[in-house]
């Protein structure tokens, strides 16, 4: 197995689907970032068979609901002097604010500059969420 | 209180504030005179970016009814709104004028973006096919007087449940009572949206195809018309528009305290040979809408 060393101070974001730790590596920027940073791919895990997992030498502010929104099963590990302080699991957020954007045709939102449409979930199985404005599903 | 609140949605009454403007509307109903000046000096904004002659009518003689006076326009080509406004814009500056405005627009949920900006109390008077709660109120008030009650009732909603606004405002708002029954019959290309039947428990709905069915078992036969205006393509509308029709021949087959409820206008679906029938409430329905809208009006404007 690769080693790759134990991080003294900040975060690691485990039990990502396999596949997906590139996806969100990527969205949270982590390609551009100057400190340290790891994506390990396919590591063996008993609950999932296999998992991807990113870990950050850094304190860096998360967006929880997009993360969550990305995938809710992710847990985040804060890590302060080589030790786990404090697990988040994450969920799939009740309400999004200027993520998601309303696909129906008919909705305000496409003719104003709304920027900051809410959605409230209202199916979690299926990640689906509806616009403040028109009430239309939007799968996340 | 509703003074200085907004109605966007009909769930933004409680079915208390609700049941406050019903009986307002009775006394109103009751002693119109008593009621003529309790608006005076107070102005309507009715801005309808919409064409609309019952609704912006019916606000319009509320409001003239009361005292009061009105401004607005009822399209917006001859607004500022042709000069490429923001509807933000155009609340916070009509804010400045009126006491009270009305806003029917194409769009689904401009009155609630216009809500979220304006400084004096504002109503959806229908934005695209989404919600009309005013509408709505005009509707159960019907219903109320009618049929004595709010629940226990089998309710058939016939025709456009897809864009039709005035019945995904009147399914919200009626299945906050007691034992009511939704019967939805369309066509399968306009289906009640699922957004609606999502928030009901299967013991509460059922839909079908037929209105001769299900003329039986219905209370209440809420009629609407398929309109044109909501569709892309005119092949579809025409397609669909003659799908349901009413007359005096099919209401055979309905109970005889049947009400027959439209929000008018209506075009083929209701036959003319039907208008003398007692249990045909939609013209009367029409005068419930201004005495609600009243009643609406010095609520949120808070006159007495």
């Amino acid at each position: 197995m690769i080693k790759i060393d134990s991080i003294k101070k900040g975060i690691v974001i485990d039990h990502i689907k396999p596949g997906c730790g590139h996806t969100i590596f990527k969205d949270l920027g982590l390609h551009k970032v100057g400190y340290t940073v790891a994506l390990i791919k396919n590591i063996p895990s008993i609950k999932m068979g296999k998992k991807d997992l990113i870990k950050i030498e850094n304190e860096i502010d998360l967006d929880m609901t997009m993360l969550g929104l990305l995938d809710p099963n992710l847990t985040v590990n804060i890590v302060e002097n080589g030790k786990i302080t404090e697990k988040i699991k994450l969920k799939l957020p009740e309400k999004i604010k200027g993520i998601l954007k309303c696909k129906n045709p008919r909705c305000v939102s496409t003719i104003e500059n709304i920027t900051d449409i809410e959605f409230t979930l209202i199916d979690p199985e299926n990640k689906i969420y509806t616009c403040e404005y028109c009430d239309t599903p939007v799968k996340a | 209180m509703l003074k200085d609140r907004h109605l966007i949605q009909p769930g933004d009454f409680t079915v208390g504030e609700i049941q406050g403007l019903f009986e307002l509307a009775d006394q109103i109903m009751e002693s119109p005179e008593k009621y003529m000046d309790v608006c005076r000096g107070k102005l309507l904004a009715t801005l309808f970016y919409e064409p609309s002659t019952r609704t912006r009518f019916s606000f319009e003689a509320a409001m003239l009814r009361l005292g009061g006076e009105t401004i607005g326009f009822s399209e917006p080509g001859s607004s500022s709104v042709s000069k490429g406004e923001s509807i933000g814009d155009t609340i916070r500056t009509i804010g400045c004028y009126a006491d009270i405005a009305v806003m029917r627009h194409p769009k689904e949920g401009a009155p609630l973006l216009a809500s979220k900006k304006s400084v004096i109390p504002l109503i959806n008077a229908g934005d695209g096919g989404h919600q009309h709660p005013t509408q709505t109120l005009t509707d159960l008030m019907t219903i109320r007087r009618y049929k004595n009650r709010l629940d226990n009732l089998v309710i058939g909603l016939c025709g456009d449940l897809k864009f039709g606004r005035t019945v995904h405002s009147l399914v919200k708002a009626l299945s906050r009572y007691e034992n009511i029954k939704f019967v939805f019959i369309s066509p399968n290309e306009l289906e009640i949206p699922s957004y609606i039947t999502d928030k009901l428990t299967s013991e509460q709905y059922e839909t079908t195809r037929s209105l001769e069915g299900s003329l039986g078992k219905l209370d209440i036969l809420y009629m609407t018309r398929v309109q044109r205006e909501r569709f892309f393509s005119e092949e579809e509308y025409l397609k669909l528009k003659d799908y349901f029709l009413l007359n005096a021949k099919k209401m055979e087959k309905a109970k005889s305290d049947m009400i027959v409820m439209h929000p008018l206008p209506r075009i083929n679906e209701i036959s003319t040979d039907m208008d003398n029938d007692d249990r045909a409430v939609y013209f009367e329905q029409a005068k419930m809408g201004m005495y609600i809208r009243m009643a609406l009006i010095m609520k949120l404007l808070g006159v007495e």
